[in-house]
């Protein structure tokens, strides 16, 4: 089905590592994964025989589930683990469970961990692939390769985009795995939030910073709404949620300076009423039910590739 | 027992100047320095080509105990000392009980009498516990040996408390260390807030964190007349703070640390717990602002904030990893291949920071050779190079970034109260 692998790295860690041929290419092995999962019998033999480990420090189902997913249409084993991080120090157990996946023949590990770098530090200590799942702020990967896919799919290129994106950009691992994406592949990228919520430094890096959506969103082709904990609130990162809605939410009206054919993704899970009101977020532009099922697409080109792919 | 230095170079920090000359050492103290020696039985330590300088003094290091002597104990640390050609070491007080009494002060004297490596002068805490709060009983940790007072390892919160610890100090005739760093800013930060810290998605610790702290401090001193010493200097915003508050007249000094002086945040790379310290590894701007305040006497000293740490604290998650690096052993090597070598300071100018203007700051005797003084001597041999390997430091904590540099300018021989170190031994 799949030719041999061109991806460079051995493991799944970040965009701002990948090249746009690797990412180019998970994103091309996503289409046939794809229509695999649109059959009747949504199973393929490909990693019949293969153990993953989906290791989660921190609390999440969408992602998970996402992975598990994936790995089952490929066919292979599945070893779900969630350690809670309150009982022991975090280094400990990170360190005791690399132990364990060696001593366990694992062949591939889907980390999520509260620390960012936790998926560099397990890759060095294992020698089987590790796909990042979410680490800290740092990045979302697969989460990232998804959007890709899914703006591919609608938009057909990348390049010369005008995506958006607004919200917690501070907090966001979503939001730093795209925008290395995206300005990789040529689009025009420009970020909304209060000074409050960018990370330092982060217009240095080929995007454009705007703290009023009305500045940003004119002529854009894609808006990424980011989602809003409401404890930035009592962090003192914010004035209030109400005030941050009025200022920043995603409405019918805002959303009318874009394109005619603009599109909204969100990575959910959604804040209705908050970042994004329900219209928006339920209506004909919202690709946010497509954004969940490329998510399994793209998670399966990614656990083929980092398996069999580089056996070939 | 008699000792020739013979051949070497002495460099005098106070003049400026170096001459070729012999030294004799006649038990404890030096005897003669003059052109040509004769031997009468004495042992020679040839040092042709070498640097003969004033025993090197750090005051910036952590010997961890008591308490942690998993890390660090008076010993190793000492013997570190003096490998790194350090003949004296200012022992901060966050150990385990805090230096806060006269007890600890005089355990850690005695640790280092019975190691008998490189000599000890205790720093006391500021305030009990180093909790910000009730001043410690500094007089009587000055009888007992204390030479200057500090919370290192955190900023005292509360500006009142700093300027009645300073009032004290003044009265006292002692030296007030800060760690600046406030700590609602640094928040919980593991790196230098920038670039850097945002494609690592860790979080930052603004240099602002670093200047508010410095700018109160400065006031402070002003009003009090208290000697201030600002501590690990790393940003360009307080080299520029404690330059102008010099130009007023105000009674402060400052050090900064050969990791600052070289290192950018760059070297946290993909998340090297081994670049993670207090204050953060900065920018180019800062490294070249830090370098600047060196040339221009805006920064007396330079010393390493030596924090050994243990295996399991370092091989951890960025976000779980303990700050601090080890600095002793590397500490010349660094200056004479980053400053000396690179034009920033001149031989005497490099030696002075690391010998004279810190026995000055501690008001202790040292930094002159010439007869009657206490033999502490240091050899340097410019020409020596070697790459760093962590396996081959003695510190008990082998946690240094520099694994793999190369350094050019390393310490020879250290020479306390006339008992010869020979660093390859």
């Amino acid at each position: 089905m799949l030719g041999g692998s061109i991806l460079q790295s051995k493991h799944c860690l970040g965009l701002a590592d990948m090249s746009t041929e690797e990412m180019t290419e998970i994103l091309d092995n996503a289409v046939p994964m794809k229509q695999v999962i649109s059959r009747d019998i949504k199973k393929v033999p490909t990693l019949r025989g293969k153990t993953v480990v989906i290791l989660f420090f921190e609390p999440s189902t969408r992602t998970r589930i996402s992975f598990e997913l994936a790995a089952k249409h490929l066919s292979a084993d599945t070893v779900n683990v969630s350690v809670s991080t309150s009982s022991v120090s975090k280094g400990e157990s990170l360190f005791d469970t690399a132990r364990t996946i060696k001593a366990l023949g694992a062949d591939l590990v889907v980390l999520r961990h509260p620390a960012a770098g936790a998926p560099h530090i397990l890759a060095r200590l294992i020698d089987v692939p590790v796909i990042n799942a979410g680490d800290g702020m740092h990045e979302h990967p697969t989460q990232a390769l998804l959007d890709l896919f899914t703006l591919r799919e609608r938009k057909g290129e990348l390049q010369g985009l005008k995506v958006v994106i607004i919200g917690d950009i501070l907090h966001s691992r979503v939001a730093r795995s795209n925008i290395w994406g995206l300005t990789k592949f040529g689009a025009d990228v420009h970020l909304v939030a209060p000074p409050t919520l960018l990370p330092a430094g982060i217009g240095q890096t080929g995007v454009t910073v705007h703290h009023r959506p009305e500045d940003a969103l004119v002529d854009s082709d894609v808006v990424m709404v980011l989602r809003l904990q409401r404890e930035r609130q009592r962090e003192g990162l914010i004035p209030g949620v109400k005030e941050y809605a009025r200022l920043y939410g995603l409405n019918a009206a805002r959303l009318a300076l874009a394109r005619p054919d603009a599109v909204v993704m969100h990575p959910g899970p959604i804040n209705r009423g908050v970042e994004i009101t329900d219209d928006v977020a339920d209506g004909t532009r919202a690709l946010i039910t497509d954004q969940v099922a490329n998510g399994v697409a793209v998670r399966m080109a990614v656990l083929y590739l980092l398996t069999l792919g580089r056996e070939n | 027992m008699r000792l020739i230095i013979r051949g070497g170079t002495v460099v005098d920090p106070a003049r400026g100047r170096m001459y070729r000359s012999d030294v004799l050492v006649d038990g404890e103290r030096v005897a003669a320095v003059e052109k040509r020696i004769p031997a009468r039985g004495a042992r020679v330590l040839d040092a042709e080509g070498k640097l003969v300088l004033p025993g090197l003094i750090d005051m910036h290091v952590h010997l961890r105990e008591p308490g942690q002597e998993y890390k660090e104990t008076v010993a190793t640390g000492t013997r570190a000392a003096a490998r790194g050609g350090f003949t004296a070491v200012a022992a901060m007080p966050n150990t385990d009980p805090v230096a806060d009494t006269a007890g600890v002060i005089r355990y850690v004297l005695e640790k280092a009498e019975d190691a008998g490596y490189a000599r000890v002068c205790p720093v006391g805490a500021l305030t009990r516990g180093s909790r910000g709060g009730e001043l410690s009983e500094m007089g009587e940790l000055c009888a007992a040996g204390a030479v200057a007072f500090s919370d290192d390892g955190r900023s005292v919160t509360s500006a009142a408390v700093m300027r009645r610890a300073m009032e004290y100090a003044r009265m006292l005739g002692v030296p007030v260390i800060s760690h600046c760093e406030d700590e609602t800013l640094a928040g919980s930060g593991v790196m230098h807030e920038g670039l850097v810290s945002t494609r690592l998605g860790l979080r930052g610790i603004p240099a602002a964190a670093e200047e508010v702290m410095v700018a109160r401090d400065l006031i402070l001193a002003e009003m009090t007349g208290c000697h201030l010493h600002v501590a690990h200097v790393s940003t360009a915003g307080a080299v520029r703070l404690i330059r102008e508050a010099k130009a007023r007249g105000v009674r402060v000094t400052a050090e900064a640390t050969p990791h600052h002086f070289t290192l950018t945040d760059r070297a946290v790379g993909d998340y090297n717990t081994l670049a993670k310290v207090k204050p953060p590894l900065r920018t180019d701007a800062d490294v070249a602002a830090v370098r600047e305040g060196l040339a221009d006497g805006t920064i007396d000293v330079i010393a390493t904030d030596h924090a050994p740490h243990a295996p399991h604290e370092k091989d951890v998650e960025f976000d779980a990893a303990a700050f601090g690096l080890v600095g002793l052993e590397t500490a010349v090597g660094l200056v004479f291949t980053e400053l000396v070598a690179k034009g920033v300071l001149d031989i005497p100018a490099a030696v002075a920071k690391m010998s004279l203007n810190p026995a000055r700051i501690l008001g202790l005797p040292s930094g002159d050779i010439e007869p009657g003084a206490v033999a502490d001597l240091t050899v340097i041999d410019p020409d020596a190079s070697e790459v760093v390997d962590p396996a081959l430091l003695v510190s008990k904590s082998k946690n240094t970034p520099f694994d793999g540099y190369r350094l050019k300018g390393l310490p020879y021989a250290t020479v306390v109260g006339g008992k010869v170190f020979l660093r390859d031994r």
